[in-house]
């Protein structure tokens, strides 16, 4: 074993995802608490890991499987790598990869996996991790007092501005050809996406609708609302998946991040990938009739007011 | 072509959480179950590849609150099979101990998909998917909003950040963690669940007997510190609208 954090970088469009940095100024912090160096596992961007300067060693892999992500492929090398180096903790973000390959590293690695870390410190010769659960509702503290761990930490968690330096790290290329062999797994294409009718995140105010709506035909309450405020009409994700609304207009992790002026919440519970795509509007207003839903924990003013009491008194005063 | 689709109960998250005695768990006595959202997805999905493609499918539950709801609810859009995993305890049931009770059944069941939500709410140490697929050695794919079934391959639609979505061959039998299915998912009414409660059996079968520890303590459970809360507006519709007018205009948000 070692005192060493691993860190899996995300990439996307040829550029670094900035979560890999917040995860890497976290993983400096305990590598320093324990003595270990800080190690980045870079598959398939090579070309990328002199940006990773707040790293000790950049572990690049390059091979026909890395070119796009696939999962497979990915746990195949990431297991190879915490089997030879035995880092004592695996650090990854909750998105894709991070669902993919967290509790995939836990099995294959025979290490305890924490999902939706919001806080990590190091305790000791241990660490406490802090994670969300049931939608944010409620965190839960888990000690990780082993020698090994792995943490999926959800993106804007920590400073990225941490995890930037300026300095080339040492790089070390890994053979990955032979545990890449037979892979039951092939990135087959890229599906384009319909373009969306608006750009919701160029809108400067967003009505934004969640399952609180209840109907679709109940969607015209809040039109009303969005027409009254020359706004477009934004929701969460229930609402594409259902087909009310086009994708284009999802907000969160898997939609669009917005920064709007102001961003009404109708409806929306605040779950973490919701509040992942819009928790820096300048002012959110939330209507939910659940006082503890955790929208009121990213909004600036809120009310337990039922939304279909609420918005003909605002579409009242707001139309001439 | 077999799939199972394994499916759990949550806690409805709109309700109030408060936690037991020693603070490790939610006090479920008073705790209405919900179906998780993700497994409803992919329950969804399966019937899909039921009608495209004919397969029968399974679905498979652990003895938990209003578990047969969702079982007999399963019956009636159209799964051939619900099973019941019984003996299981109570309480909050990690996802190693779930996924290692689950592969040890599935051992002995054949199968070439495996479609399960994503996520739960009660995710703490993995999401489901991920881990069984590990644990059985199988290749498994998260974040999936479509999977249609070819022979001894499926072809798999895997979500990535910002909404890009790629495409994914992969050889069966495989596990796949469902975010979305094709169409939303179907409703059915009480009545037809009634229906389904009284020809279609729930099988009874008892839980492996699997170890299955998250490895590390779970110290507890806390209300997040709220380190800034919306200031809450108070008053009927008419006041709260009000003062929502206000903070428009403030910021010079009204148009015309
Ligand atoms: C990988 C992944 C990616 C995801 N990406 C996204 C994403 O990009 N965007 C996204 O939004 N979600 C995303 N999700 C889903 C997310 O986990 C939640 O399921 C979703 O955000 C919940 O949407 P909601 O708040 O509309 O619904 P709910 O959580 O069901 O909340 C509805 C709320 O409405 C309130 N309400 C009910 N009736 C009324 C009324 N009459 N008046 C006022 N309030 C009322 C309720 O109190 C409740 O809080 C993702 C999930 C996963 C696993
Ligand atoms: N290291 C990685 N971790 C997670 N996802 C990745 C990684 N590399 C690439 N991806 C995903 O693959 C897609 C294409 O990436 P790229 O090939 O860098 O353009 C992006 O949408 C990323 O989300």
């Amino acid at each position: 074993m070692s005192n060493d954090v691993l860190v899996l970088a995300e990439h996307q469009g040829g550029a670094l995802c900035t979560v890999t940095f917040e995860l890497a100024g976290r993983a400096r912090e305990l590598a320093d608490a324990w003595g270990g160096q800080v190690q980045v596992a870079l598959l398939g961007a090579s070309n990328l890991a002199g940006q990773l300067g707040s790293a000790d060693v950049v572990f690049t892999a390059e091979h026909p499987a890395l070119a796009d992500y696939n999962p497979e492929a990915y746990e195949r090398v990431l297991l190879s790598i915490v089997h030879a180096r035995t880092p004592r903790l695996v650090l990854l973000s909750t998105a894709t990869a991070g669902l993919d390959l967290s509790a995939a590293l836990s099995v294959g690695w025979d290490a305890p996996v924490v999902s939706s870390v919001v806080g990590l410190s190091a305790e000791g010769e241990g660490a406490l991790a802090t994670a969300q659960i049931y939608g944010g509702k409620l965190l839960a503290e888990v000690e990780l007092a082993g020698s090994r761990a792995v943490c999926a930490v959800i993106a804007g968690s920590f400073p990225a501005a941490a995890g930037r330096r300026d300095r080339p790290p040492a790089v070390e290329a890994i053979d990955a050809a032979a545990v890449l062999d037979g892979l039951r797994t092939s990135v087959t294409g890229v599906v384009t996406a319909e373009a969306g009718d608006v750009d919701i995140t160029a809108a400067d105010v967003l009505v934004s609708v969640g399952r609180g709506i209840g109907s679709r035909d109940d969607l015209e309450v809040a039109e009303e609302l969005a027409d009254a405020l020359g706004a477009p009409l934004a929701g969460s994700r229930p609402l594409t998946d259902q087909g009310w609304l086009p994708k284009s207009r999802q907000v969160g992790k898997s939609g669009v991040t917005v920064k709007p002026k102001l961003y009404l919440a109708l409806g929306i519970s605040g779950a973490p990938e919701h509040v992942e795509g819009m928790r820096d509007a300048e002012l959110v207003i939330a209507c939910n009739t659940d006082a503890k839903a955790p929208i009121f924990d990213v909004a600036h003013y809120g009310t337990t007011v039922d939304l279909f009491d609420l918005v003909p008194e605002l579409v009242k005063r707001l139309k001439p | 072509m077999k799939v199972i689709v394994p499916v759990k109960q949550v806690p409805d998250v709109v309700e109030d959480l408060e936690l037991t005695a020693d603070g490790t768990d939610v006090d479920r006595e008073f705790l209405k179950f919900v179906v998780n959202e993700f497994d409803e997805q992919a329950l969804e999905e399966a019937l899909c590849i039921k009608e495209s493609s004919g397969a029968a499918v399974v679905v498979v539950g652990l003895d938990e609150p209003d578990v047969d709801q969702a079982l007999y609810g399963a019956l009636a859009k159209g799964a051939d099979r619900a099973v019941k995993l019984v003996g299981t305890g109570e309480g909050w049931l990690p996802g190693h101990r779930r996924s290692a009770i689950l592969a040890a059944w599935l051992a002995g069941e054949g199968y070439d998909l495996v479609l399960t939500g994503v996520q739960a709410a009660d995710d703490l140490d993995g999401q489901l998917a991920t881990l069984l697929g590990a644990r059985l050695g199988l290749p498994h794919i998260s974040v999936v909003v479509r999977v249609d079934a070819e022979g001894s391959a499926a072809r798999v639609r895997q979500e990535l950040a910002g909404g890009t979505v790629v495409e994914e061959a992969v050889a069966l039998p495989a596990v796949i963690g469902v975010q979305a299915a094709r169409q939303a998912p179907r409703y059915v009414s009480i009545s037809r669940i009634r229906q389904a409660q009284q020809s279609g059996a729930v099988e009874e079968v008892p839980a492996a007997t699997a170890d299955g520890a998250t490895g590390f303590r779970l110290r507890r459970l806390l209300a997040p510190e709220r380190t800034s809360h919306a200031e809450m507006l108070r008053g009927g519709p008419g006041e709260v609208a009000e003062r929502i007018v206000e903070l428009i205009r403030a910021k010079g948000l009204i148009p015309g």
